[in-house]
């Protein structure tokens, strides 16, 4: 089963490695990982999707809560969550292609956000779905380049994750 | 206030912390550390003869006293050399400070002369591990260091130093208490969970306790017993727990897993509810998982990790706290408890045990011409009257001493569990023996193990420490040699060792006593000889039987029912 997992880290040198150090010891997957540090500048968030069964998701996070940097973990998938990715696509936009590139970008709420003579690099946020949907709905030939962020997810509601 | 540099701080905190030995080897990182060490007299420094030593040594330390073990090496290959030491600490749980030169802050990352990313290199095998980048943050770490060494589930943490922080100056106060939000290790176990084991234990027929490392880390062997002896249960320990039950006791059943006894291995198989305290099922204790689970029972675990429980096997009542606090509530709750555990379930449950009992899993043959093994570790027991401390090294003879040697008190058996790292047994015993220089401290170990870290003789010497090295020497490595007798057609690949040392003149070279015993006949005479020179390191080099197998033995992915027996 996919889970997203919150983390509350201190913002230390080195509190990333040991978070990906311990998924790649202990063999867990790693779908995506994103981190920044949060509006309390001596605290990071981490949002990882990992896969797997319930004992393996119960002890990533019990592993997780072992680290000594971190703070906080949130099984996400526990209970209401939004999330969202961010993708940036390069894609060619040459001729009557121009045209069909804006509007899928349009119906997809993208936004271009570079332009060339050749090319748009539009900028597009969603669920991870939505993103793939994307992918998709265009010419694959088009596709010049993609990068994506990772999920980041947050919970609804009175589910707060705070110190 | 007068302003210390780096170095000073750092020893000036090992002195606020009561540290008593530190076991290290110099070297260009820490040199402005030395100068210190060299400057005061309160912490003494014990020079190894190659840095693994010294994480071991401190590690022994650790394990027969209830203090942090502490380590100072150089950045580098001091580094590398200790991360034997440092992982086979972290896999037993045991709590150290090891205090490493890193090159300075400006040749950080540049491939400097001994460089190396000692925080990288070492991250996977320690509870916890710094980087100090400013002279005004040692106090503060080294604080949190040994604090969370000692704390929770207890572990190694590494405090990198670069060479430029120790000299640089600022003022010193040493910190009363820390407070890290990110770190809470738990004490108090949950009532409702307490209030769960109790009527699961009472209402067991039969019941079966099985305690391992977590006993003797958290000081909690008198609370075992009484509730051992409440329950009216067998009880076993793990290789890590030996001593934490007295061996000697009617409810002791032996230690349990690979090389366990017939009993305790079936009584674990077939008990309806076991209370697991301070183990973790590992591979070698409990065999095959679904093997295990074919037998239905009720599991109650009780651990200061949470993650250690359901890890391996599913377990009902997590119990998750310290493991004397724990233990105390479960038996001030039983004593108060109405009802009383079932006397005639208990009954059939030893009765059968005692059949169990009379498989006479250990026996072997005592008429053989040659030394067996097993023979020199019941001697051992009798002349020491079983109040040695004892340290292994891994392999064969430590199975033998774990099984032989009764040990009654905790702290007393010294070995590497986890990691199964060959070469501590001396290293381990130097330690010990600086912790209880009153004391007698045996070493168990084979001519394969002890040459690992044989250039340890050579600070025995220095440090004047009366150990007796107790050398079960079958020319093989045994244990693989076992392993290649029994699973690999007989074919000893690279298990013989050819132009072995002439251990005698060894130990003689190195200013000690050796001993060479060939015959049976005369072991007794020979230890009692050892054991009454009270001054002297006595190397006694076993002519042992080469084919002699250690028994009961449950092979690898198997259950544990399905032991091979003698």
């Amino acid at each position: 089963m996919r889970h997203i997992i919150s983390v509350l880290l201190e913002n230390e040198a080195g509190a990333l490695s040991r978070v990906s150090g311990l998924f790649s010891a202990r063999g867990y997957n790693i779908e995506s990982l994103t981190v920044a540090p949060t509006e309390d500048a001596t605290l990071s968030r981490m949002t990882i999707v990992t896969t797997g069964s319930d004992e393996v998701i119960e002890q990533i996070t019990k592993q997780l809560n072992k680290l000594i940097d971190v703070v906080k973990v949130v099984d996400l998938s526990d209970g209401d969550h939004i999330e969202r990715e961010l993708m940036l696509v390069k894609v060619r936009a040459i001729g009557k292609d121009r045209e069909e590139m804006k509007r899928m970008a349009d119906i997809f709420r993208g936004r271009i956000i570079g332009v060339t003579d050749k090319d748009y690099t539009i900028e597009l946020t969603g669920p991870g779905s939505k993103l793939d949907a994307f992918l998709k709905a265009i010419d694959a030939a088009a596709i010049l380049e993609t990068v994506r962020t990772g999920a980041s997810g947050i919970g609804r509601g009175d589910r707060v994750l705070k110190v | 206030m007068t302003q210390l540099t780096g170095a000073e701080i750092v020893i000036r905190c090992l002195q606020e912390e009561g540290i008593e030995y530190v076991f290290g080897y110099p070297g260009g990182a820490v040199l402005f550390l030395y100068d210190e060490l060299f400057k005061q007299n309160k912490v003494k420094h014990i020079l190894v003869r190659h840095e693994q030593g010294a994480v071991h040594a401190a590690d022994g330390y650790a394990r027969s006293t209830d203090k942090v073990g502490v380590a100072l090496v150089t950045s580098g290959p001091g580094v590398t050399n200790a991360v034997t030491g440092i992982a086979t600490a972290y896999m037993d749980s045991i709590p150290l400070v090891i205090i490493t030169g890193q090159v300075p802050t400006h040749a950080i990352g540049q491939d400097a002369f001994q460089e190396c990313d000692t925080v990288g290199i070492t991250r996977p095998c320690v509870k916890h591990n710094f980087l100090v980048k400013d002279v005004k943050d040692i106090a503060s770490t080294i604080k949190k260091a040994f604090y969370i060494a000692a704390t929770g589930r207890p572990g190694p943490v590494v405090v990198d130093i670069p060479k430029d922080i120790t000299a640089q100056k600022t003022e010193f106060s040493y910190p009363d208490k820390v407070s890290m939000r990110s770190y809470n290790p738990v004490v108090k176990a949950h009532a409702g969970q307490i209030k769960k084991a109790i009527q699961m234990l009472i209402s067991a027929k039969r019941p079966m306790v099985y305690a391992g490392g977590g006993v003797i880390l958290g000081d909690a062997s008198q609370q075992l017993a009484q509730l051992v002896r409440l329950l009216g249960s067998p009880c076993t320990n793990t290789l890590m727990g030996l001593g934490g039950y007295p061996a000697t006791d009617p409810q002791f059943v032996g230690m349990l897993g690979m090389h366990g006894t017939y009993e305790a291995n079936m009584a674990m198989q077939h008990c309806d509810v076991l209370l697991a305290i301070g183990a973790r099922f590992d591979d070698r204790v409990i065999g095959n998982p679904a093997h295990f689970f074919e037998q239905p029972r009720k599991i109650i675990h009780i651990d200061i990790d949470p993650s250690s429980i359901s890890k391996r096997v599913r377990v009902d009542v997590p119990v998750v706290g310290d493991v004397r606090e724990v233990l105390q509530e479960l038996v001030k709750q039983l004593q108060a408890a109405k009802e009383k555990p079932d006397q005639a379930a208990l009954k059939s449950w030893w009765a059968q045990i005692k059949q169990w009992r009379g498989r006479e899993c250990l026996k072997y043959d005592r008429s053989s011409p040659i030394i067996k093994p097993q023979f020199v570790i019941e001697k051992l027991y009798e002349i020491t009257k079983g109040d040695a401390f004892v340290t292994s090294d891994v392999g064969q003879h430590q199975m033998w001493a774990a099984q032989f040697y009764r040990f009654n008190k905790p702290r007393r058996w010294i070995n590497s569990g986890g990691l199964g790292t060959m070469g501590v047994g001396l290293p381990y015993a130097m330690g010990v023996q600086l912790a209880h220089p009153k004391s007698t401290v045996a070493c168990v170990t084979g001519e394969a193990s002890i040459q690992m870290c044989i250039q340890e003789l050579s600070t025995c010497k220095q440090y004047r420490l009366p150990i007796k090295v107790v050398s079960l020497n079958n020319r093989y490595m045994g244990m693989v040699r076992q392993w290649q007798e029994f699973f690999h057609g007989n074919r000893y690949a690279e298990s013989y060792m050819d132009a072995l040392p002439d251990f005698v003149k060894l130990a003689e070279s190195y200013g000690h006593v050796g001993m060479r015993i060939e015959k049976p006949g005369d072991v007794e005479a020979a230890l009692k000889e050892a054991f009454a020179r009270k001054k002297d390191l006595v190397f006694m080099d076993f002519v042992t039987d080469q084919t002699e197998n250690v028994f009961p033995m449950v092979p690898g992915g198997k259950g544990l029912s399905e032991m091979i027996l003698v």
